[in-house]
Parts: structure tokens; sequence; C-alpha cells
């Protein structure tokens, strides 16, 4: 029973499962370092998947799914920023507002355009292409794990470089952070902080679009209603855990998809499903507590 | 005739309810030191951040280099060679000196990065011509505030700035610190004919470095002067309205008995190191103790260990000969003890509460304030407020206004205003007047010296020299957790503490 569990498949799973968490962490983290604590990733994820799923179904084409998710998620997170940035709302509640509203939009709209209840799929929606690599293919272990994911997996990892040069090698990055931690030495030299906490918000909004775009078109191939399943709030706290850092942050990402496919791989022998899907949930609790030990650690008390 | 490098026209701002500036008319020239001195709420700000384009007037204008300013923003500002320095800096603390001095105008790489080495070389020059020195690749918030400054002023050189606004600048620096501020700026000034504008309300660095001086009053520019023809007292007439006196104190023989007694106490610092190493002495009823020092010598350490907030590692404190060894800040209270901390605004007030709940801080439980601890009587607590307000002149609208929209001054009197209600036997004072205007600082060495001759032991620790010596009627000299020398009033002159401050030791007799 335990090779059925702890084999490679496990760690190719693991990639699999990650993906989400890394793209909406990688959009969280951005606005974390322009000062703003966004709960909204959650909703922001599912709107991505439902409008993923209506592009690609709608003109047959992954690719549109794609930017129709994108452009989904550029409204959501300027929504997003017109109600906290803007009009100076509590982040908290927005975040909130904008879970619920993301569960009553898809569920109307599934119901309204494509008259059905729960979950919606055909052979109509276009998923992602998956991606072969050449050279890896020859060698086992590596082709297992790394190889024939989701064009999204790939394109996460390119993202990740991306955002971590983007944050701390040019200029934007620089106001971005500065935005967040001293807004006022910013505008002080001429650039508004308002404007780079909308870029944030915005490419959140994006990410999270992406997010859900390789759930539904990726990962699966059809939108359930509720199908970010808490995934927005697992990147958040992937994003605690590595410190807003996006190596770090892509690290902690893989660490909570390990466990999530552990979960699903347990339920795979015969355990019970109420205790598997428990385990990414208490293994985020439990990094999260680790990180308050090593805060509390550093502070000296 | 020198040139007229800024020139105001009948500057008039208002904000809503309230006239900041009353049709001020003032020009600076170039290469000269301007102060504007005024007490806190006097427009001085207000003022500066209309030269630097924070805010358009409501009603006249401004001519920078001859020129009218149209569009009132930082950018403009910068445009034409106008650089500010506030009182609280605008740096990121995680981001090292040369990314704060660069920020918004980056050296590019390839036009899209940011080229880190070229703006270390850049700091690395503009620290040598200006004789600033600082290291580049450092973190803002490792260093000292005096090294903080430093950055804001090479910030504005960087961009390029002939025209230098400096908010309060001494207000954060020791006084070694301040010497070597005023060296840069009659640097920048002499040698690089670089114009300074600089508004404080510490009259005595006014006379020692401004060539003029204009006096604001209720949002009125009030006068003009040059510094060779004025006095301090002039300066402090001037900014008051009315002759400012000090009452001097009494130096009878105190008689009183002992109330505080430290026996060689030793405390941590916030480091781990030891940052008082035995220390001793005694206060008696009737008595203020001053201790000088420069600031960071364990003088945080010293009021904490006495309050209860910070662990005792060794030694003994007795307060009404009872010691407190293992006891809560509470606990120290109830022996009768006050304490005014050194940072109002992160142990001694809630900026967020009102006046009213401020006031009532640490009295909760009282009998006349609540019945049983549960119920709050409310118009008590209203009333008590209003008179406090009263009795200590704070400046506010209502009692209901939050502190954080208080002046300095005033938060500062709002903390004493309850301190000194509990009417305790013991008060334990730091910093009392930082960051307070002149008249209000009277106000408050008035409260202190009654509160002396009403019996008090008062422990007053002040990185103001001048302070000390008006209050104390004995003083210590604390230099790297040690007392370093003992004196009496009268014994020992300003000039000569000093030397003590620095690590010289008071031989005993």
């Amino acid at each position: 029973m335990f090779e059925d569990v702890f084999n490679l498949t496990l760690l190719q799973n693991t990639i699999r499962t990650a993906t989400p968490l890394v793209l909406a962490a990688l959009g969280g983290l951005l606005t974390m370092h322009a000062g703003i604590l966004n709960i909204g990733m959650e909703g922001m994820i599912l709107i991505g998947a439902f409008f993923g799923v209506l592009g690609s179904y709608f003109f047959s084409s992954s690719l549109m799914g794609v930017l129709l998710a994108v452009l989904s998620g550029t409204l959501i997170g300027l929504l997003f920023g017109v109600f906290t940035i803007e009009l100076k709302s509590d982040e908290f509640i927005i975040g909130i507002a904008i879970n619920i509203f993301a569960g009553g939009l898809t569920v109307f709209l599934l119901r309204s355009i494509f008259g059905v209840k729960g979950a919606f799929s055909s052979p109509d929606i276009m998923p992602l292409p998956d991606v072969h690599l050449p050279l890896i293919d020859k060698i086992p272990f590596l082709d297992t794990i790394f190889n024939n994911h989701s064009l999204f997996v790939y394109i996460s990892w390119i993202l990740v470089l991306v955002v971590y040069v983007f944050l701390y090698k040019t200029p934007y990055g620089y106001w971005l952070r500065a935005a967040g931690e001293h807004p006022e030495s910013l505008e002080n030299v001429g650039v508004s902080p308002k404007k780079m906490k909308y870029l944030s918000a915005i490419l959140c909004g994006i990410f999270c679009g992406l997010a859900g775009a390789h759930l539904s078109l990726g990962y699966l191939t059809l939108f359930t209603e509720n199908m970010s399943a808490g995934k927005g709030f697992i990147a958040l706290a992937a994003i605690i855990f590595g410190g807003s850092n996006p190596i770090k942050t892509f690290g902690a990402a893989l660490l909570f998809g390990f466990f999530d496919a552990l979960g699903i791989r347990l339920q795979g022998v015969g355990i019970p499903s109420q205790f598997t899907q428990m385990i990414p949930y208490l293994a985020t609790v439990f990094a999260l507590f680790v990180v308050a030990q090593r805060k509390l650690k550093l502070k000296g008390r | 005739m020198a040139q007229k490098i800024i020139e105001l026209k009948n500057v008039t701002k208002r904000f809503p309810g309230v006239l900041a500036n009353d049709d001020v008319s003032l020009h600076v020239n170039k290469a000269e030191i301007y102060a504007v001195v005024g007490e806190n709420g006097a427009g001085k700000s207000t003022l500066m951040k209309t030269m630097y384009g924070l805010h358009a007037p409501t009603e006249g204008e401004v001519y920078i280099k001859g020129k009218k300013v149209e569009h009132f923003s930082p950018s403009t500002a910068i445009k034409n060679g106008v650089g500010m320095v506030h009182q609280h800096f605008m740096l990121v603390p995680s981001f090292t000196i040369a990314e704060n001095i660069v920020l918004g105008s980056e050296p590019r790489d390839k036009k899209i990065f940011v080229d880190k080495e070229k703006a270390n070389e850049i700091v690395r020059n503009l620290s040598k011509t200006y004789g600033l020195e600082v290291d580049p690749t450092v973190r803002i918030e490792e260093v000292s505030v005096g090294i903080q400054q430093r950055v804001e002023i090479l910030k504005t050189l960087y961009k390029g700035a002939d025209i230098l606004i400096l908010d309060e600048p001494t207000a954060v620096l020791t006084p070694q610190e301040t010497e070597d501020l005023f060296k840069v700026i009659k640097k920048l000034v002499n040698e690089l004919e670089k114009t300074v504008i600089i508004i404080t309300h510490k009259l005595n660095e006014v006379i020692a470095i401004s060539d003029r001086v204009g006096v604001m009053r209720q949002g009125k520019l009030v006068g003009e002067v040059k510094t060779s023809e004025v006095t301090e007292k002039k300066l402090a007439e001037m900014m008051v309205g009315r002759e400012v006196l000090f009452e001097e104190l009494s130096r009878d023989e105190i008689k009183g008995e002992v109330l505080i007694k430290a026996e060689n106490i030793v405390a941590k610092d916030n480091r781990g190191f030891d940052g008082l190493k035995g220390v001793s002495f005694e206060i008696k009823a009737g008595e203020i103790l001053g201790v000088a020092g420069i600031e960071g010598n364990g003088q945080t350490e010293l009021i904490e260990v006495l309050s209860g907030m910070r662990e005792l590692k060794s030694g003994n404190i007795y307060i009404n000969n009872q010691s407190t060894t293992g006891f809560t800040p509470k606990k120290i209270r109830d022996l009768g003890v006050a304490h005014i901390p050194e940072d109002r605004l992160v142990m001694g007030l809630s900026k967020e509460s009102s006046i009213t709940d401020n006031m009532l801080m640490g009295s909760q439980h009282n009998e006349k304030f609540s019945s049983k601890g549960i119920h709050l009587k409310r118009n008590v607590i209203v009333d008590h407020a209003k008179d406090l307000i009263r009795k200590f002149d704070v400046r506010t609208a209502s009692e209901e206004v939050t502190v954080g929209s208080l002046s300095g001054g005033n938060m500062q009197k709002v903390v004493i205003a309850r301190e000194f209600s509990f009417d305790t036997p013991i008060l334990l004072i730091s910093q009392p007047t930082r960051g307070v205007d002149i008249g209000a600082i009277e106000f408050i060495h008035d409260q202190i010296i009654k509160k002396r001759n009403e019996g008090c032991a008062i422990l007053l620790i002040s990185a103001e020299l001048d302070e000390i010596f008006r209050l104390s009627d004995r003083m210590i000299t604390l230099y790297e957790g040690e007392i370093t020398g003992e004196f009496k009033n009268g014994e020992i002159s300003k000039n000569d503490i000093g030397y003590y401050m620095t690590g010289n030791r008071k031989e005993s007799k």
C-alpha cells in the first residue's frame, strides 16, 4: 500500500495540483507587496475558471478561453482596486464580498447561459494542450515527473522568474514595493502609489484568472460550482509561508500541492475521503504556525 | 542686491474650518539660510508644503527663480530645483540607502532594469561631492536617524535640488548629530551656493545657523528679521506674542524621605546586552533628579525597569521602601508611580482613540469612573476629560477628537494631564517636551515644578540639556549604562557636563 501512495506519480501529481496555487500566489504576492491584503483570490480564480470554459466553448479555442479568463481577471482586479484603493473600503470585507459575488455570479451564469445546475462539461470545451518536452523523455524518472504536463504548468514556472525579476530588478517593481511599505516616500518623489496599487490589483486579477483557466481547461475540462475549493486561501497561506518572495512562495505552493496530491492518492487506497481531504488544510495550518513561531523568535520574545 | 530665489505673494491657505496661512508674503535669497519659526500649529509646515507643491494655495502666488508656479505638485517642485526633507522621513525601510536615494528616477540598464551598481556609484560620488558620508549598500532600517537624515538630504541633491526645505531637522537628532548637520548645511550654502530653508522651534539653533528669520503666529507672518539683529528672548516673544518666563526654582536643601531607591540595577537592552550595568541612586520627596546623557546610553532601559516594563537582571529597586522585583507595571503604579514614557505614540497614547478615552486609560477600575468595574459612567468620564483639557490647556475642538489629530505639543499635554491627575507621589518622566513648541514647553515645565513643590519625587530623563538644567535639583550623567557623574545643580556648567556624557568619570571624593 505504501508504494501505491508514495511513488513518482505522487510527485507528478504534486506539480499538477500546485500549479493553480503557484499562479494565484504570484498574483497575490504582488498585492501583498503593494500593501493590500487580498483574500478575494478565491473568487477571482472561480470567475477565471468560468470564463475560461465560456470562451473555450463558444469559440472552440482554448486560447480564447484563456483570453476571456484574463479579461475577466482584469475587470475583477480593477473592481477590487476601485473599492479598496479609490473608495478606501476595508480590504477584508471587499475580499469576502468578491468571494461571495464570484460564487453567485458563476452559478447564475451557469444556469442562464448553459442551462445546467452544478457542473457543465461538454466535448466542445477545448482543453489547454499538454506539452511534450523532447529531450527529457529519455530519462525515466524526470520524464514521469516533469514531462507531459498541461501548458500552464510550464508557463507558471516561467512566470515565477518573471515576477521575481519584475519585483527586484525593474523600477516598477521597486515602486510597487515602496507603494506598499512606505507610500509617502514614493509619492514624495513624484510617483503615484495609487497607480502602483492599481497595477498590483489588476495583475493579481490576471494571475488568478490564469489560475482559474488552468483549473477548468488544463487540470480538468469542465466547470463545477465552487471549483476553486479553497485554493485562493491556500495560495494566500503560501504567500505568507514564503514571505512574499516569489521563489520561496513557489516552494511553499509546491509543498501545499504535495499535500493536496497526497490526499488524493490516499483516497485511492481506500482511506475515507473525509480524512484525506483534511490533509492539505491541516498542512496549511501547521505551516502558518511555523511562520508565526519563526516571527516570534526573530522578535526575541 | 541679492537674488530672490523663492517669493511668496499674499499666500493664503484654507482647510475646512481652519485658516492655516493668512496672507503670507516673504522671499528667500539665493545662498542664504532662512529660518521659519513658530509654535506648533502656527502654519509653518503648511507654508512649506505649499512651496514644495504638496498642495496649492487657496489664494496668492508662488514664484520660484522668478517664474510663477502654475501647477502645484512635488514633481514640478523637483523640476524647479526644490527639495524637501520632511520631519517624518520619506524612506523605505527595507530598501538600501542607494535604492532610496534613486527611488523614482533610477539609473537604467537596458532601459527596463534598475542598474544597482550604477546607483551605488552615483551615491558614492554624491557622498564625496557634498561631504555626506554613507554606505550605499546598507538598508535604511539598519542605520541611525542621523544617517537617515543624511540620506534624505542626498536624495534631494540627487534630484538636482538647489533649494532645500528642512522641516524640523533637529527634532530627532542627538546634539552631536545636530552639530554635524549644521556643518553640512553651512557647507552647502557657503561653498556650493545652495539655498536652505529651515523650519524649527529651537531658537538657539536659529541663532546659531540662520541668516534671516521669519516668525509665524496663528497662520500669519508676524515678523521678518536679520538673525544678527535679534536675541533668543526676542524671538520667543514674537512667537508666543507675549513675554515668556521660566520660573526659577528655589534650591534649598531637600529634606524629604527617600521615595525611589535603586541599588546596583542591571538590565538587558533590546539586543540582549547589558544596557544598565549597575546603577544606583536615590530620589527624595520634593526632588527632581535629572538624567543627562546622549540617547541610547541606558535611559530607555532605566525608565523601563523602574516602571516595571523591563525585567531587572540583578540589583534592587525600592519604591516607597517596597522592593518591586517581579512587580507588574500595574502593581508598581499602585505603589504610587506615574509614568510619562519617552515616546508618547508608542506607550503613552492610543492614537485612534478620543481624548476622553485616553484620559481614562489606567483608571477604568476606579470606583469614580465605573460601578464595580463593569459599567463605565460615561458622563463622569467626559466631565473628567473636559476638566483636564481645561486645566492643562489642551488646544482641541472637542474632547471627542482622536488624539492622533492633535499637534505634538497637545498630545504630550494629554499624556501629562492624565499621569499628573493620578496624584501620585512619584513621577517617572522621559522626554516631556520632545517635539513640543515653546509655549507648551513653558507650561509643561511649570507643571513639573508644581509637582516638585507639592513634594513629589521626580525622575527626569531628557535629551535636552537646557531642560535638565532648568528643572533638576541634582543630576546624574549616564554613559553606556553606567553613571559617570553626579552633580548638584549649580555645581557644573552645560559645557562641562558634556565631558561626563561622553564617558569620562567624575573622581569620587
